[in-house]
């Protein structure tokens, strides 16, 4: 079959491989109809993500239709079933699956030893990521052996496009759940840092979560037209001082909620040092994270508010405001999502027509293209905002 | 290496059986091997930087010719990153700090001027070099039509529907929980 395969930084080849095949009564494998490139997999392309080995299968957002299964599906999955994949690989059964804490499965990684060592405890297996998280093989690709299928998937009910449901693998339940964690009350502020597709999502969420206010920062005129038609007040960091239009916006109180939709590599420019001298101390492997975003919401966020990061962390991050932190008394929620516990309720959502994740698609191409579509979405060329591909 | 990768690898994983082709803008391979030039050139000054003084008749500026070995590695090791851009910047602002170095050593009553007169031609054939890669890593974002999106709001019912439903819900609970 083809997929997409890292070899190195920024190379990533359309290659022939070996089809999957069940190696486990719980397996099932699908044939892929839709999968997209999501901003997390731009982070593996620019080798910031430690872990990956060359022929690893990039892609944790995919969909399609089962072509076979293991014996142990407990009716729970049968062949031609349409599923979405989760992007968090789930057992269903360990004590944190059952709290609904999936993206911490104690079961699905298969190379727990090496995230107990980097993090102190495992956490869930996920597709096409590093090998800390088990090194599973991708779904930028024409088939995909899903583990533990019985409980990781999503069924797609009749009638609903693969563009309609297809991002409820990620982005959807991650842009959710960083304003779920905000516990957004009717009078609050929420200011988006980072308008990509998480962004969009988390924009879209706040409204539909009833925050009275939404605020979203980025640079790109494009992301912030598509920003500001989901309802969100925009500022353009490049034109604008971020916090003046914030104190303008609240009356000078600040957003009671922040959220982080940048992550690990925030934008470098000369009029805010600390990005340059992040980016230094990254090449110098001093420091694995630029933090900048992180440190702008903590010095803006409201005391008392919550500041939530959906944004990609992977290591050692520098010259955190611990002291601002702790004496504005601000609650830090973060997590890979646990893409199960919100996908009933925003399923329920795409069918009653409250919402359709589609509009944020911009590129549609065939999987063979990938590798361009890599350069295009990293680049920002041609307007891209989300890449779907089709095998 | 993918040996040593498919090792680590389950025996189901799907492995390589004919790699497709690597696709590297021009550009980016010019800025790697100025980048992979920079680090070899940066650790001869920072390591012999007799090796340099000498030939050049710069005897006792060898602390300065170790600083500029500092700052032709960084630049390369910039050059070699995604910010291949700034790294080949460094390296004609560094092409530059090289040039006004030599500059000095020709004015001086120097008896191995005709090497320092070569040593100029020399950096001024690889500034052209730096200077056409920085020129073309030039993040150029309005490369195809720049599109806005103005009628994305995502909400099929609309924004002002969305708003509203959403407010009803919360004031919804806000009565049940009080
Ligand atoms: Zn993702
Ligand atoms: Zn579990």
């Amino acid at each position: 079959m083809k997929a997409l395969v890292w070899h190195g930084k920024e190379d990533i080849r359309c290659d022939e491989v070996t089809d999957p095949r069940i190696e486990d009564p719980r397996d099932a494998i699908i044939r892929v109809t839709s999968c997209a490139i999501c901003g997390s997999d731009l982070h593996l392309f620019h080798n910031f993500i430690p872990g990956m080995l060359p022929g690893d299968i990039m892609g944790h957002e995919t969909m399609g239709e089962v072509v076979e299964t293991g014996d142990a599906m407990d009716g729970k999955l049968k062949k031609g079933d349409r599923i979405v994949v989760p992007f968090t690989i789930i057992c269903g059964q360990c004590e944190q699956c059952k709290r609904g804490n999936f993206s911490v499965c104690e079961t699905t990684n298969r190379k727990r030893h090496l995230a107990e060592k980097v993090f102190g405890h495992t956490t869930a297996g996920l597709f096409g990521y590093t090998h800390l998280t088990g090194g599973y093989p991708g779904g930028q690709a024409e088939y995909l052996r899903v583990p533990f299928a019985d409980a990781t998937h999503i069924k797609v009910p009749e009638g609903l496009s693969d563009e309609q449901v297809l991002f409820l693998s990620d982005i959807f339940p991650t842009g959710w759940q960083a304003a779920a964690q905000c516990d957004i009350e009717p009078s609050d502020t929420v200011a988006i840092w980072g308008c990509g597709p998480v962004g969009q999502m988390a924009i879209r969420s706040a409204i539909l979560l009833g925050a009275n206010q939404v605020i979203a920062i980025d640079c790109l005129p494009e992301r912030l037209s598509m920003a500001e038609a989901g309802g969100a007040t925009i500022i353009d960091f490049k034109t604008e001082s971020v916090m003046d239009r914030l104190q303008e916006l609240t009356d000078g109180r600040g957003p009671e909620k922040c959220i982080d939709a940048t992550g690990m590599e925030s934008h470098v420019m000369p009029s805010q040092p600390d990005t340059i001298l992040d980016r230094a101390k990254q090449m110098l492997m001093l420091e694995s994270d630029r933090p900048h975003v992180l440190r702008e919401m903590i010095y803006l966020c409201r005391p008392g508010g919550v500041i939530s990061i959906p944004g990609v962390y992977s290591g050692f991050s520098d010259k955190i405001p611990m002291g601002a932190l702790m004496n504005k008394g601000l609650t830090i929620r973060t997590g890979q999502t646990h893409v199960n516990r919100w996908t009933d309720d925003l399923l329920r959502r795409i069918a009653d027509g409250e919402i359709d994740p589609s509009f944020v698609i911009t590129h549609t191409v065939n999987l063979e293209h990938g590798p361009e579509m890599y350069r295009l979405f990293r680049d920002k060329q041609d307007s891209c905002v989300k890449v779907v591909l089709k095998p | 290496m993918y040996y040593v990768a498919n090792i680590m690898r389950s025996k189901g994983d799907p492995k390589i059986v004919r790699s497709g082709p690597r696709h590297i803008p021009p550009a980016d391979r010019l800025a790697r091997s100025l980048g992979w030039f920079s680090i070899g050139l940066g650790a001869l000054e920072l390591l012999a930087p007799r090796r340099i003084t000498g030939p050049l008749g710069m005897q006792g500026d060898e602390t300065l010719v170790r600083a500029f070995g500092l700052r032709e590695i960084f630049s390369g090791i910039m050059s070699l990153s995604v910010d291949r851009n700034a790294g080949l910047w460094s390296r004609v602002a560094g092409d530059g700090l090289d040039a006004a170095a030599l500059m000095s050593a020709m004015n001086r009553d120097n008896p191995k001027k005709h090497n320092v007169a070569l040593a100029l031609l020399m950096i001024g054939g690889i500034a052209l070099l730096d200077y056409r890669g920085a020129q073309e890593t030039t993040r150029r974002p309005q490369i195809g039509r720049r599109r806005l999106y103005p009628d994305r709001t995502g909400f099929p019912k609309g924004l002002a529907a969305a708003r509203n439903s959403a407010r009803e819900l919360l004031s919804r609970t806000k009565t049940v929980a009080s």
